[in-house]
């Protein structure tokens, strides 16, 4: 059976390793300066939380954080799909990615 | 719940009407919508029902913030004149379909009742708002503040959801009664998970996030500036409407027996929340980023409310949204009509100075802005007078004197920077020609004028309910 698999290594395991790839995407999203590296560190702290959430349900065999999940991805894929569109729009006009050229509008 | 779907079905409806000639009954067409999902909103008014297998809950509260909800994107929809101008650039069936599905979006964030619904809904809302931030392809502002509100948006549902996974590990359900019933029993056991307080304080960041509490308020005055005004004035009023529902949701139902961990933190941030927006406000140049920082410091007073935790509290937190939402969007509907008639460096001019000698221009336009400010600042006869009244007698009930010591020092720091532009309509000389602005335009900002004075007079008119 997969819950007793997963339930040989201590829940704790599963958290330590979610909080640090979260920690990462954190870190990913306050130090880079490229558009889509920033996105991807939002995408990787996106999928620490289904890991968490996996990992969760499976210990109480809880149906419930398993479907949470399936929702996340999907809206996950949305915010893709419309933070692409905003990234392409902004290529096209000052051609760079670097937000740090963002200054526009002062602070 | 007939209005959440309604809405929905709406959205869809609206973008087949963009095709051809039925283009041109867009406006009307969203206006009738809405009207009809209000109308179906009220039907349920005293019903207590759970929908969707338990996961969206029906009941006063649901009613009333809806209420508010929809009226202000009837207001903002009324006062959105220029969607359809340009048609090659511009995509009116869009914007009012992305209109009409950030509604629901905000409908179901009030009224959820698990928390995958409050996660759907803070979503549903999110990426409307950001295609809205960016409708002004062209513009660097827009396109800028667009990134911008992506990034810093989407980190903020990451740390949303990391709280949201962390509260499931410790009560192992994402019902708002179970969690509630968990956190009780295990305060009163002292046996409290260490993963209920990190998910706690997360999810809270998360949402107070969005609803632009200080510290996570930095995105705000850029993303505000940035946005074309009608989208400003749709982003400071809906998001913080739904945003405080479901804050307060949260605070009052799910976490009502862990008060004492989190109401201190949350009073910190709303003494934080008062003193940058109300001081930085003060400082501004631009009356759109003045704007921004008072939407944060009004954050600040419903943050208070939402401390306090009394029974109250709700109705102040609703008096205050109604009331702050009418007049912003007075504000920002003025701002719209001056700041189109003379442009300042490529963009529509936002600062002050554009509204010198409005009043010898346009006396309608200045008398709908002053009454917007004066309810802003809170002074008496206006709806904002009683939205303050109403929070801080919460704050006096639950003996948050400190905090309510601070509230009215910065709301009299607010009547400084609210007054700015009263001088300048009114006593400072300009030869500025006046502004035209069409009737429907014109009604709208008067329906707004006229229900700030009439709350003003009568709060009883809202406050009978509850």
């Amino acid at each position: 059976m997969i819950p007793e698999v997963v339930q040989k290594i201590p829940l704790q395991y599963y958290i330590y390793l979610a909080s640090a790839l979260f920690i990462i995407g954190i870190i990913g999203v306050l130090t880079r300066r490229n558009a889509i590296i920033i996105f991807m560190s939002v995408e990787l702290m996106l999928n620490a939380v289904n890991l968490l959430l996996i990992a969760f349900s499976t210990y109480r065999s809880d149906p419930n954080g398993q479907v949470f999940v399936f929702f996340i991805m999907a809206v996950a894929a949305a915010e893709v799909a419309v933070g692409l569109a905003i990234i392409v729009m902004l290529y096209r006009n000052i051609r760079s990615l670097d937000v740090g050229l963002m200054n526009k509008i002062k602070w | 719940m007939l209005s959440i779907i309604s809405l929905s079905l709406f959205g869809i409806l609206n973008l087949f009407l963009g095709f051809l000639k039925s283009r041109l009954i867009l406006l009307p067409a969203t206006l009738v919508f809405l009207f009809v999902a209000l109308a179906l909103l009220t039907q349920e008014w005293n019903q207590q029902a759970l929908y969707f297998s338990d996961m969206l809950r029906v009941n006063n509260l649901f009613v009333s913030f809806s209420v508010i909800v929809l009226l202000t994107t009837v207001l903002v929809v009324g006062i959105s004149r220029n969607f359809g101008d340009d048609i090659e650039y511009t995509h009116p069936a869009e914007y009012y379909s992305i209109i009409l599905f950030s509604v629901t979006g905000a409908l179901m964030m009030i009224g959820f009742e698990n928390l995958i619904m409050l996660f759907i809904g803070v979503e549903i809302l999110s990426v409307a708002m950001y295609v809205l931030t960016g409708t002004d392809k062209r513009n660097l502002r827009s396109n800028e503040a667009a990134l911008k509100y992506f990034l810093m948006g989407s980190f903020a549902t990451g740390i949303l959801l990391f709280g949201l996974a962390m509260i499931y590990g410790a009560t192992g359900s994402f019902k708002l009664g179970a969690i509630a019933t968990y956190v009780q029993t295990a305060t009163q056991y002292r046996s409290v998970s260490p993963l209920l307080y990190i998910g706690l304080l997360l999810l809270f960041f998360g949402m107070l996030f969005k609803v632009s509490v200080a510290p996570f308020h930095f995105w705000t005055p850029d993303v505000y500036e940035g946005a074309p005004t009608i989208f400003t004035a749709y982003m400071s009023t809906v998001v913080k409407t739904a945003g405080f529902a479901a804050l307060y949701k949260l605070a009052s139902i799910a976490f009502a027996s862990s008060y004492g961990f989190w109401a201190q933190t949350l009073a910190v941030l709303a003494v934080l929340t008062l003193l940058i927006g109300n001081i930085t406000a003060a400082y501004q140049i631009s009356f759109k980023r003045m704007m921004a920082y008072s939407s944060i410091s009004h954050a600040g007073y419903l943050l208070l409310a939402v401390v306090a935790k009394v029974p109250s509290s709700q109705s102040a937190i609703l008096f205050y949204s109604l009331a702050y939402s009418l007049a912003t969007i007075s504000a920002f509907g003025v701002l719209i009509a001056v700041s189109e008639r003379k442009p300042y460096e490529g963009n529509p001019d936002e600062r002050y100075d554009a509204f010198n000698g409005l009043a010898k221009t346009n006396p309608l336009l200045a008398f709908i802005m002053t009454v917007s400010m004066l309810s802003l600042a809170g002074i008496p006869l206006t709806a904002g007078f009683w939205g303050k009244f109403f929070i801080f007698s919460a704050a006096v009930q639950a003996n948050l004197t400190a905090l309510l010591v601070i509230a009215v020092l910065m709301s009299c720091v607010g009547i400084y920077y609210y007054f700015r532009v009263i001088i300048a309509m009114y006593l400072k000389p300009s030869d500025n020609e006046g502004v035209i602005v069409s009737s429907g335009f014109k009604l709208t900002l008067l329906f707004t004028t006229v229900l700030t004075l009439l709350f003003g007079l009568f709060p009883d008119l809202v406050n009978r309910f509850f």
